[in-house]
């Protein structure tokens, strides 16, 4: 009896569940699209004013000022001044692994073990998320989505955020692997409590050892087609030796990312630090070692009390000083909405608009290896779109007004505008 | 040459500790205890004569004699030498009071520690069997005197660092019960123990308590002050509470010095405070970084105790391990030493303990290093000495050199704090203890041996050091030879020539002269003696030490610090873009005058007058944010979730001013923080409202005549939701129980409130009286619908109003309801998902709960967002398109109308605190800067102050790696380079700790 009203009560909290469900992926771009009297942000620091795009078949067509003039079966959008960006990248998210961070069943980023590269993020990732949608209409429209755990988690994967299921959504499959290094920071002290006793330098180097030698029997390994055994692991690495998959570092410390280049160096595999708090104190060895930086949020508190006040804020910009190829990330999974501010307070510190764009676009897709296909919205690339009323790096004047994927005009509505539409109705507000 | 040479042979711990149960006591014949064998009573009747008495400091008698009987002293100066006097001469010798230790635990033994902690099984009650009190950690009944045991280990260190007696007390919990006043004599425990109760010790620590309250240092705080009150009212014995000896003994205490062991500086000022609640003046044990604060230690008007632990030089040639440690902390180890010169200078009563000490034996080595850096030698000594036993009011029985006290002194070979003085004695009660007696007589000098048969002769020169002379030949060549006394016994070789074979003679240093036999070079048997002949004129080779060179203080105590605190001054910001936030709105090209900390005029082509003017051309003035949920400035943890109600616990408390989030925060334009208790339980603690005064102490922080408030919270985390398998134990484990806890607190409040006279004063009712009576005011963090609606339905039962919900991601679902009630709102712009309940948190909350009519702000429980709140609010225009200025207002004027102080600050208005921020571009703008932080009309923040100072800080991290490094290269220990803390706390956060961001990524609510 109990079981049953259970069932029933379940069913009826079923049904009663906010419009969320009727949030459709969008159909392939069926009509050329003409997007004109807009301020294009090409992604690459251009800017054009009054300019116009097309895009069919989800791929942008032209792009400029002086476009020859649509033909009749064009849809044609005018902009009127709004502005048109490259759809954002949020690289280093757990979007779609975890519903909701607290509750443990809706937690799917973390596995058991301390070196796991043939776990795949993509197979867990979840289309219907409902944080998704709250990211979609902020103008993300692309994300790596990340494991996370023990030292080698797994690869992750970049996913457009518009689909049915993860195959859908795979943009660019297990594109990484990531390796969370140990921290050397030192062990904070309390009086009379616990003092160091351990080196913290010795477990970091036991540590780095582990996957040192990983790397090292994976390489010899993989020099040999017939094994009598076949060891996942290390066939889940081969690409990293072809250079077709790049290994992410996490790490923020100066020797930490010393130690980082010299992985790239030993192994002759392509390296991206991911975090990165003070790679500005070595901006320039990551420039002479062609080492990319996925950039921790500017939104963090200095490392160090005695350091500048704003120098998560400007970091960004001493990178791009460098030479430094960058992009910025945000922690976490719905807080990628807040992406683009990231960029925005970047450019309070230094980096001009247009730079602080690229570094939650083109930079991100150079970084993730997509750039061919997106992160500007350069002729021949994808139709990632993002169209705003202002500027979109700005909360006080990002409005997103309509999105592309792939040249498929995506719903920006999202469970909060729903919520929102349902509450001003209940107390009859406009 | 009478007493020529006497040294004595050092007696191991086991015979002086056999002597002192057999033989040496000095007590009267009379005894309970049987003798077992032939009685052997003395008197210990001595003389020491010819000595340099220092009877205390500065109070020195030359050529003097010290008489002692029966382990007291008889007479100090020229009194009568007694027939059966011991008679020693002190020629040359000093002879000083031996030192008092007014803070020590020897002969008690540590309490143990179990394991438990927060993730641990909840303990609500204290595991200590018997009639004793509630609390584990109150500890009134534990006397050391009846656990006190002769260690003799531990007294030779002490004795041997100058000690002779020790104010002991076993250094756990709260209040940790009486000390005992002992001496140092390797003696039975009835002899040595010479005030049984002779203190009440009292510390912040819960110490091997394993109880879970409290858990925090404003839950320590608050169960102190909570435990006077419960003394008070059991004076009266009151039937309800039976028998309670743990409140009995704290009563029968309370005529006892009074001594708290402070663990910071501002833990000095937090124990001084709340003794002053009780009319006690607290004797302050230090935690060594008083200096920091002396103007503040000075108003304590206690005396304190203040220990020689010098941190060690930081090890810092690893720059990228360097990096971590802060200047604070590299300042610390530079000025630690000037603490005890600072408490002189200010004239504060102190004396020193060799507390926390690793090793005794750097002691005297610590004293003169405080010499070094500015303390008076005769202060040191008082310190030591008569202001120790007086602080502890023992200065009946020691400190100093007066007939009738205890014959503990120490006799040395010269002025104390001299550098190459020897410690050769310390009598205690009237016992000799040899530190050292090589040296004791100095046989340096020049001797005739002469050698029979053949009656040859040479000239012996002994120098090198009293206590280990060395030995030459005197002929035309100078030879190295070698000597060795040992007691009566001497043994002596020497070349007579270069490389030459060892002429090798032994014998006995005689009373008046040297003789014995020995082996010539050839191998024959001779006879020799050794007469001195001349005096060795000593060489003072120590170099005079010249006076540290020392950076300056900061205040706060912080890379960001101040030299001197700012003061203020008037101020005419013109042609600026100002945001009123009253009915004005925005003014363009508009001036503001500050005077006196208030504004003081605005309007148009001000006159500047004095004021120093502050062109803000194309820039934008607004109040200053104030955020309506912060957890900075915090110390030792932000929540005493121990038990579903802690009304008792208080932030006000635990105000930490030296939080570098201070100034961060200023420059992001804030210049108020509601400090609250966190949501670990369901009636947290009593918050603070400060004002951001960066350099000012904790109670000039304070936002002076505010309204008091109190933390309430509801939901997952005062249900435990997601503390793990192991906390399903306290009520309550869901919503329903919550407004339980609710009701219940409400009803025993409003009962409470009735009882009449001879209650039991309860702070923690008390609290929620104040709730009732409308005199304290709720934040109550919330988020969902359901729950919202009950606390409004308990207020309503209980006719108060619930102020404030905070978080409230719900409130959008009951924003009517909350206007109803009269209810304000402070909420994050776009939080959500991160746990159960806050699934339907929408980012239009805000825009939704301000259109139906609340007054709603937006904060930020988090030190890094909160130094964009302008940025937050701004999402309001983003989400659900509020005005710009409205959008201002969730972050002034509207959280200072939550907080009751919108008739002070929050808007720009004649007479309004000049509370003020000048922006670079539109305050809502992401491309805003603070350039100017005014809190009062005092800049704590200046764009370009700022380079400045993180040149200062470049430089004087600079000035002290090399300092540190020299320190190394000379051979100094060092200690590892460790990262320096920093405290910061969310509203979840359960245990005073440390979050790095670097380490633990993870901190969210």
């Amino acid at each position: 009896m109990k079981r049953s009203l259970l069932t029933y009560i379940t069913a009826l909290s079923c049904s009663a569940v906010m419009a969320q469900e009727t949030i459709y992926p969008a159909p392939p771009q069926a009509k050329p699209v003409y997007l004109t009297n807009a301020t294009i942000h090409i992604g690459n620091g251009q800017v054009i004013e009054k300019g116009s795009l097309s895009f069919a078949n989800g791929k942008i067509v032209a792009v400029g000022n002086n476009l020859p003039a649509p033909s009749a079966d064009v849809k044609v959008i005018d902009l009127q001044g709004k502005h048109v960006y490259p759809g954002v990248i949020a690289p280093l998210t757990t979007v779609g692994l975890t519903e909701v961070e607290a509750v443990r069943s809706t937690n799917d980023f973390s596995e058991v073990g301390e070196i796991n590269p043939s776990v795949r993020s993509l197979v867990a990732y979840n289309t219907d998320s409902k944080v998704i949608n709250t990211l979609r209409s902020n103008g993300i429209l692309l994300a790596q989505v990340t494991p996370e755990g023990g030292m080698i988690p797994g690869s992750s994967s970049v996913v457009q955020l518009d689909a049915w299921n993860w195959e859908d959504a795979a943009y660019k499959a297990d594109g990484a692997i990531h390796f969370y290094m140990p921290s050397l920071l030192p062990p904070p002290a309390t009086p009379g409590r616990f003092s160091i006793t351990k080196d913290r330098a010795e477990e970091f180097a036991e540590k780095t050892e582990k996957v040192r030698s990983f790397l090292s029997e994976a390489k010899a390994y993989l020099q040999e087609d017939k094994h009598t055994a076949v060891n996942l692991k290390f066939e889940a690495v081969s690409k990293l030796f072809t250079k077709q998959q790049k290994l992410f570092i996490h790490c923020n410390l100066v020797k930490e990312m010393l130690v980082a280049v010299d992985f790239a160096k030993e192994f002759g595999i392509e390296v991206v630090i991911a975090g990165g708090a003070d790679s500005w104190m070595i901006a320039d060895v990551l420039k002479q070692n062609n080492i990319a930086v996925v950039l921790a949020q500017p939104h963090s508190l200095p490392v160090m009390q005695d350091d500048d006040v704003d120098q998560p804020y400007k970091t960004a910009a001493q990178l791009q000083q460098a030479g430094v190829l960058f992009c910025l990330s945000n922690e976490g999974f719905w807080q990628q909405r807040n992406l683009p501010f990231e960029a925005g307070t970047a450019s309070t510190y230094g980096l001009s608009k247009e730079e602080a764009l690229a570094a939650v676009t083109l930079n991100a897709a150079k970084i993730l290896g997509i750039d061919k296909i997106t992160g500007s919205l350069e002729t021949g690339k994808d139709a990632n779109i993002t169209i705003s009323t202002g500027d979109l790096l700005d909360m006080r004047s990002s409005v997103v007004t309509q999105a592309f994927i792939q040249g498929r005009e995506v719903s920006l509505d999202n469970k909060h505008k729903q919520l929102y539409e349902r509450y001003k109705y209940k107390y009859g507000l406009k | 040459m009478s007493n020529f040479f006497s040294p004595r042979k050092r007696l191991s711990h086991l015979c002086l500790l056999l002597s002192g149960l057999l033989a040496g006591s000095y007590a009267s014949a009379q005894e309970t205890f049987p003798v077992n064998g032939i009685a052997d009573p003395r008197e210990g009747c001595y003389a020491f004569v010819k000595a340099t008495i220092v009877k205390s400091a500065g109070n020195v008698l030359n050529n003097a004699s010290l008489v002692i009987r029966n382990g007291r002293i008889v007479s100090v100066g020229n009194g009568p030498v007694p027939k059966d006097a011991v008679v020693i001469d002190c020629g040359g010798k000093y002879i000083y009071p031996s030192f008092v230790d007014a803070y020590s635990d020897y002969g008690t033994q540590p309490a143990k520690k179990a394991s438990g902690g927060y993730r641990g099984d909840p303990q609500f009650l204290s595991a200590t069997k018997g009639a004793f009190g509630w609390n584990q950690s109150i500890k009134s009944e534990i006397n050391a005197a009846s656990i006190f045991q002769v260690d003799g280990t531990a007294a030779e260190s002490l004795r041997n660092a100058g000690f002779g007696t020790v104010l002991s007390h076993q250094q756990d919990g709260i209040a940790r019960g009486t000390g005992v006043l002992v001496t140092l004599a390797d003696d039975r425990e009835n002899k040595v123990l010479i005030r049984e109760k002779a203190s009440a010790q009292f510390s912040f620590d819960k110490g091997s308590s394993t109880q879970n309250y409290p858990s925090s240092l404003m839950g320590s705080i608050a169960l102190l002050r909570q435990t006077f009150l419960d003394a008070q009212w059991y004076q009266s014995h009151p039937a309800k509470e039976g028998t309670n000896l743990t409140l009995q003994a704290w009563n029968d205490s309370r005529a006892l010095p009074q001594v708290f062991d402070a663990q910071d500086k501002w833990d000095a000022l937090r124990a001084d405070k709340v003794g002053d609640e009780f009319g006690v003046q607290y004797i302050i044990k230090a935690s060594g970084n008083e200096y920091q604060r002396i103007p503040e230690m000075v108003a304590t008007k206690a005396s304190f105790i203040l220990p020689l632990t010098f941190p060690q030089p930081i090890d810092v040639e690893d720059p990228n391990d360097a990096r971590f440690v802060a200047l604070s902390d590299m300042k610390h180890w530079e000025l630690a030493p000037t603490e005890a010169a600072a408490f002189e200078k200010a004239n504060i009563p102190f004396c020193l303990t060799a507390s926390g000490l690793k090793d005794l034996k750097q002691f005297l080595g610590a004293v003169r290093k405080s010499i070094e850096y500015g303390l008076s030698e005769q202060k040191a000594l008082d310190a030591l000495t008569l202001s120790a036993a007086r602080i502890i009011k023992a200065d009946d029985l020691v400190g100093s050199l007066e007939p009738g006290k205890l014959a503990n002194f120490l006799v040395t070979s010269g002025a104390i704090f001299n550098e190459n003085t020897v410690l050769f004695q310390n009598w205690v009660q009237g016992k000799k203890y040899i530190i050292k007696d090589e040296g004791w007589k100095d046989v340096r000098g020049t001797y005739t041996l002469t050698l029979t048969p053949g009656n040859t002769r040479y000239t012996l020169l002994l120098k090198g050091t009293a206590a280990t002379p060395t030995l030459s030949l005197l002929q035309q060549d100078t030879l190295a030879g070698s000597i060795t006394i040992n007691d009566k016994l001497i043994k002596i070789a020497f070349p007579l020539k270069k490389g030459g074979a060892q002429l090798r003679l032994s014998g006995v240093a005689g009373t008046n002269e040297w003789s014995g036999t020995g082996l010539d070079t050839a191998g024959k048997w001779v006879k020799w003696n050794a007469a001195f002949s001349a005096a060795y004129t000593r060489q003072d080779t120590a170099k005079p030490k010249s006076a540290p060179q020392l950076g300056n203080m900061y205040y706060p105590f912080n890379g960001y610090g101040w030299e001197a605190l700012p003061k203020q001054q008037d101020i005419l910001i013109k042609n600026a873009t100002v945001w009123t936030n009253e009915k004005e709105g925005k003014l363009e090209n508009t001036d503001v005058l500050v005077r006196n900390g208030k504004i003081a005029q605005i309007g148009k082509n001000l006159p500047a007058g004095n004021a120093r003017v502050i062109d803000g051309t194309g820039k934008h003035l607004t109040p200053g944010i104030i955020d309506e949920h912060s957890h900075i400035a915090i110390s030792k943890g932000v929540n005493e979730g121990t038990q579903s109600v802690t009304s008792e616990v208080r932030i006000a408390d635990v105000v930490n001013p030296d939080d570098v989030n201070i100034y961060r925060q200023l420059s992001g334009g804030v210049t108020a923080s509601h400090l609250l208790h966190g949501s670990a339980n369901t009636i947290g603690g009593q918050s603070q409202l400060i004002k951001l005064r960066w350099g000012a102490d904790a109670e000039e922080l304070k936002f002076a005549g505010s309204d008091p408030f109190i933390k309430f919270a509801l939901g997952e985390n005062v249900k435990q939701s997601n503390w793990g398998e192991r906390q399903r134990e306290r009520f309550p484990q869901t919503r329903m129980g919550v407004e339980q806890v609710l009701t219940d607190a409400f009803t025993r409040a409003r009962d409470y409130e009735k009882e009449g006279a001879g209650k039991r004063r309860d702070l923690e009712m008390d609290a929620l009286v104040e709730i009732l009576n409308s005199k304290r005011f709720i934040t109550c963090h919330s988020y969902v619908q359901s729950e919202i609606n009950m606390l409004l339905h308990v207020a309503d039962t209980f006719h108060f109003k619930v102020n404030t919900f905070t978080h409230i991601l719900e409130g959008y679902k009951v924003a009517d309801k909350m206007k109803q009630h009269g209810a304000g709102a402070g909420t994050f712009a776009d939080w959500w998902a991160y746990k159960m309940e806050v699934q339907d948190a929408i980012p239009y909350n805000a825009t939704i709960m301000q259109r139906v009519g609340l007054n709603v702000a937006i904060n930020s429980d988090d030190a890094e967002m909160a130094r964009r709140l302008n940025q937050e609010a701004a999402k309001s225009i983003k989400y659900g398109d509020m005005t710009e200025e409205e959008a201002l207002k969730l972050v002034t004027i509207n959280p200072a109308k939550l907080l009751h102080v919108a008739e002070r600050t929050g808007s720009i208005k004649t007479g309004k605190d000049a509370d003020l921020v000048l922006w670079n571009d539109n305050p809502l703008s992401i491309y805003a800067k603070a350039e100017k932080t005014m809190v009062d009309g005092i800049v704590y923040f200046d764009r370009e102050k700022d380079l400045e100072l993180r040149q200062r800080i470049s430089a004087e991290r600079n000035r002290l790696v090399l300092k540190m490094l020299s320190e190394k290269k000379k051979g100094t220990p060092t200690q590892r380079a460790a990262a320096s803390r920093e405290e910061m706390y969310h509203c979840e956060d359960l245990q005073a700790g440390h979050q790095q961001r670097l380490t633990d990524g993870n901190n969210e609510l």
